[in-house]
């Protein structure tokens, strides 16, 4: 069995922003009031009438030079199943260091444990038999693609190969593997 | 330019490259860590659907040791396909909201005093049975009205035929969609209805005419829209603000409001003169072609230019670009249309336009919907059927409203308005009357004027403060309710099922009715012991498998043909038995039997003034969901978007919160934070409906945003079926120092939390 690498594409295309992402996310992973793992962006460029917006569903980018796990102190902050970023709580101190690390801002403690918290990629969802994530799943305009880069005929594979992508501020150099369709 | 700038766009070349750059060590535990498990799947998985909004996606319930965890699409359900808006999504906000009418109330000191003592059912039904029969003695039936809004209306509209009173209003029809309903109907002789017939899903050229798909977020519609956006489909869309749905448009046309039926006519115009309509279809089926063509010959782009401020050019280009796509064409009639009084005529030349298209059943325009045919439930016949409603001044008025006026009905309350009021008492179930009816005074005054008033809710409202008595309904979480079988692509028939038992002391629409029914003496027409006894009894002769339908949640029938050019029969209801270019009706009622321009029909803003528009935001309907603790997350409250340039001139600051006074001098009682952006029209602001709730019983709601209902204090009433035009107001900024008395939302989020935490 090869290893698998998982990565996640949102098309900026379809996506509208109405947020299902982050209130399934919310209720998918049992988050506490007030904290999202996920959230939109909106960017408004241009004057009336000439204008251009653009809107993303963004998340933690699963880094292949994550940040967040370089700067743990604790090894709580790790690497799981397919380069997904996790955080185990058992280890965890909350030092907030992987929040200052994280230029992406996707990172939070829950308050309920102390402990850091963000997106997992829904790790229980797909290393158990679902392949989807919870966000994926409920987009009603399918704008997230989600699935293993090492199966060239994964749906995600195949939007990389045939759309235009970028990612968030790739001059941090830590090679997202969440992407933006054009 | 397209992007921002600090955006680097990776070609194809460096995608591949990042895709095979990785580390391939299996990553599977490298670290060791535990991997995490919420565990919110349930113990149980119940398909019901939903109303958070009234589009009746079919939903999976998750329920794990007796509450619900979440809610996920059903991906058998035709109208959800697996996916859920927000609102649907967040459900369980609604379910577990701590702010839920508990237990039957009866109101112990002045209307509107908030005042209300706990009783049981038995003594709220008995309060209400004994007023309903009081005032039948003395007045009739009829004195009692029913306003209604969404699916569990369907047992109290039951109750109110066998009652005997016409009097059953929706604001959803002269407040929202009838000038749609009544001008498709005129022109193809049926309506769009709901889910609308539109085949966005393949159309290849969409229009928009103010419908904010995206924002407004009808699932099916929304996932069509995007998949349309995949296909390369033209976007045009028509909207003083860009809206989500414009800021992916081809060409976003930001019409000054009020005009849109100028730049319909011109693309009439564009379509005939260069003769890019569909002459076979025409010739087919409609009717009034030549009186139509020669009708349209004035309203050239260049005549629409001023009155729109849309260049000639671009308007001969979408007209086009239209005619080209046709008849795979689809100007979406929209939804809420209630704008400036002549949306009939605007609606009809809506339809008029799709009809010149050949859109109308064809694929991606308006295809030719089936349904599954379910037999009423044999009820006894009614006596004194066909009693005329209290809605209209006289009966003239309004000669082709076809449902009854909801804004007519509080009119009919009011002592003075016409006369000696003949409605006396209301049953309000699910709509929350000061917000969805216009000019709010009007509502209180009638309010006052009642000899009695019962509100039927699942949260309480401003309306249920002002109440005689309450009545706590479950969450469609909690009952069962009619079946549903909607016109379709597919037909198929969907259950609504208690996914668990009503939480406090909330009891279900169906057992309300008949309660109610029984204690009214009409027994005969609540023969069935429950719903689930009287679903059966409607879908058993059928043949269907009850049990399929509980476990699956939906059962399909057979597909039919849906378009013209796959077998369905061109039908049209019409007095010509063809679409009406010409419309007949309206000809002889005395109305305009072809739409035109009326420059009187609108109004520019006084000097400092600001046309003010509403609309939606996605994950809120309404007032209903913005005591929705998930919901509120991602959609805390409204702001007032502000172009620009007038913030410039009136020195305010994105952010900065503010009340709006309209024209006759109403100051909002709350403020919200300006959003100052580019994305509008310099001559009106804009804000999402449903927020600036201002009764306490909504301790999350209210005091957020501002309440764009308050300052609807004008209408300009439709001649034809009687909608009320609401975007005919005009507002100003009035900064919190300048305002007297002010109120400033006390913080009740501690009491919510407090609350929640026992």
């Amino acid at each position: 069995m090869s290893a698998k690498r998982y990565a996640m594409a949102v098309d900026t295309r379809t996506c509208v922003g109405c947020t299902a992402c982050v209130i399934a996310c919310k209720t998918e992973n049992d988050l506490p009031d007030g904290y999202a793992r996920n959230w939109i962006t909106e960017i408004a460029t241009g004057t009336f009438p000439s204008l251009d917006l653009t809107i993303r569903s963004e998340r933690c980018n699963h880094c292949d030079d994550a940040p967040c796990v370089a700067v743990c102190p604790t090894g709580a902050s790790w690497i799981g199943p397919g380069g997904i970023v996790l955080v185990d709580p058992d280890k965890c101190t909350g030092c907030k260091a992987c929040i200052a690390a994280c230029p992406y801002d996707a990172r939070f403690v829950d308050p309920r444990t102390g402990t850091v918290d963000k997106c997992t990629f829904c790790v229980h969802r797909v290393e158990n038999g679902t392949p989807t994530t919870a966000c994926q799943d409920i987009c009603p305009t399918e704008s997230i693609h989600f699935g293993d880069l090492n199966d060239s005929d994964s749906d995600i594979a195949r939007v990389l190969r045939t759309r235009e992508h970028y990612t968030l501020l790739p001059d941090a150099g830590t090679t997202p593997r969440h992407y933006y369709l054009k | 330019m397209r992007r921002r700038e600090f955006i680097r766009i990776s070609s194809y070349g460096l995608g591949g490259a990042a895709l095979l750059g990785g580390v391939t060590t299996d990553w599977f535990h490298l670290y060791g860590g535990t991997l995490p498990n919420p565990l919110t799947n349930g113990d149980r998985v119940v398909p019901t659907f939903c109303e958070l909004c009234f589009w009746k996606c079919g939903v999976l319930a998750h329920v794990k040791d007796g509450r619900v965890t979440k809610l996920q699409g059903n991906p058998k359900d035709p109208l959800s396909r697996g996916h859920l808006c927000p609102r649907g999504t967040g459900g369980t906000g609604l379910l577990y909201d701590p702010d839920r009418l508990k237990k039957p109330l009866v109101r112990v000191d002045r209307r509107g005093s908030q005042e209300f003592e706990e009783v049981s059912w038995d003594d709220a039904l008995n309060v209400v049975a004994e007023n309903f029969l009081k005032i039948k003695e003395e007045y009739g039936p009829e004195a009692v009205a029913l306003f209604s809004h969404g699916y569990g209306g369907s047992w109290m509209n039951h109750l109110f035929r066998a009652w005997g009173s016409p009097n059953v209003a929706a604001p959803s029809y002269a407040q929202c969609r009838g000038p749609r309903d009544v001008a498709f109907d005129l022109t193809f002789g049926s309506g769009v209805g709901s889910p609308e017939r539109t085949d966005i899903r393949n159309t290849k050229c969409l229009v928009l005419i103010g419908s904010h798909l995206g924002e407004n977020m009808h699932n099916t519609q929304v996932q069509d829209f995007a998949h349309a956006l995949r296909n390369d489909a033209d976007l045009i869309v028509l909207d003083p603000r860009q809206s989500v749905a414009a800021s992916k448009a081809t060409h976003w046309l930001p019409v000054k409001p009020g005009s849109d039926l100028a730049i319909l006519l011109a693309w009439m115009n564009v379509l005939v003169t260069e003769e890019l309509y569909d002459r076979e279809y025409l010739e087919l089926y409609a009717y009034g072609f030549e009186q139509l063509r020669d009708h349209v010959k004035p309203f050239t782009p260049e005549w629409a230019y001023p009155r729109t401020g849309i260049e000639p050019e671009l308007i001969r280009h979408t007209a086009r670009m239209m005619g080209a796509a046709r008849p795979a064409t689809l100007i979406h009639p929209g939804r809420h249309v209630t704008w400036y009084g002549n949306d009939t005529q605007r609606l009809r030349a809506i339809a008029i336009l799709n009809a010149l298209l050949g859109s109308w059943g064809r694929m991606g325009g308006f295809y030719v919907p089936a349904s599954v045919s379910i037999p009423p439930y044999e009820y006894p016949a009614l006596e004194d059927e066909g009693l005329a409603p209290a809605d209209k001044p006289s009966p003239s008025d309004y000669p082709l409203a076809d449902e009854v006026l909801a804004q007519g009905v509080c009119d009919a309350t009011i002592p003075g308005v016409r006369g000696v009021p003949s409605i006396r008492a209301w049953m309000v179930y699910g709509t929350n009357l000061p917000s969805s009816l216009p000019e709010p005074a009007k509502t209180y005054e009638a309010i006052q004027a009642l000899d009695f008033l019962v509100a039927v809710d699942v949260l309480p409202a401003e309306i249920t403060g002002w109440a005689d008595v309450v009545l706590p309904e479950a969450t469609y979480l909690e009952r069962c309710d009619e079946p549903f079988a909607p016109s379709y692509r597919e037909p198929y028939v969907t259950v609504r099922q208690e996914v668990v038992p009503p939480m406090y002391d909330s009891k279900p629409g169906w057992w309300i009715a008949r309660e109610l029914g029984l204690k009214l003496g009409l027994p005969s027409f609540f023969p069935w012991k429950d719903a689930q006894e009287y679903a059966e009894a409607r879908l058993k002769p059928l043949g269907f498998d009850c049990e399929t339908l509980q476990r699956e949640g939906i059962v399909m029938g057979e597909r039919q043909p849906i378009y013209f050019e796959e077998g369905a029969v061109p039908t049209f209801w019409t007095d010509s038995g063809k679409i009406e270019l010409y419309s007949q009706k309206l000809a002889a009622a005395g109305f305009d039997p072809m739409p035109t321009w009326h420059a009187e029909d609108i109004e520019d803003p006084p000097p400092g003034y600001y046309r003010l528009l509403f609309g939606r935001a996605p994950m809120h309907t309404f007032g209903r969901t913005t005591n929705n603790k998930l919901l509120l997350e991602t959609g805390p409250e409204n702001a007032v978007w502000v172009n620009t340039e007038v913030a410039r001139a009136w020195g305010l600051k994105d952010g900065e919160r503010i009340h709006l006074k309209n024209q006759d001098d109403v100051t909002s009682t709350f403020t919200a934070p300006v959003k100052v952006t580019e994305r509008i029209r310099p001559d009106c602001v804009y804000v999402v409906h449903g927020f600036g709730h201002d009764t306490k019983k909504l301790r999350r709601a209210y005091g957020r945003g501002l309440n764009d209902s308050e300052l609807v204090t004008r209408t300009k009433v439709d001649p034809i079926m009687g909608g009320t035009g609401m975007n005919v107001n005009f507002v100003t900024f009035v900064r919190p120092d300048a305002v007297a008395d002010a109120s400033e939302p006390d913080t009740v989020e501690g009491a919510v939390a407090e609350e929640v935490a026992s």
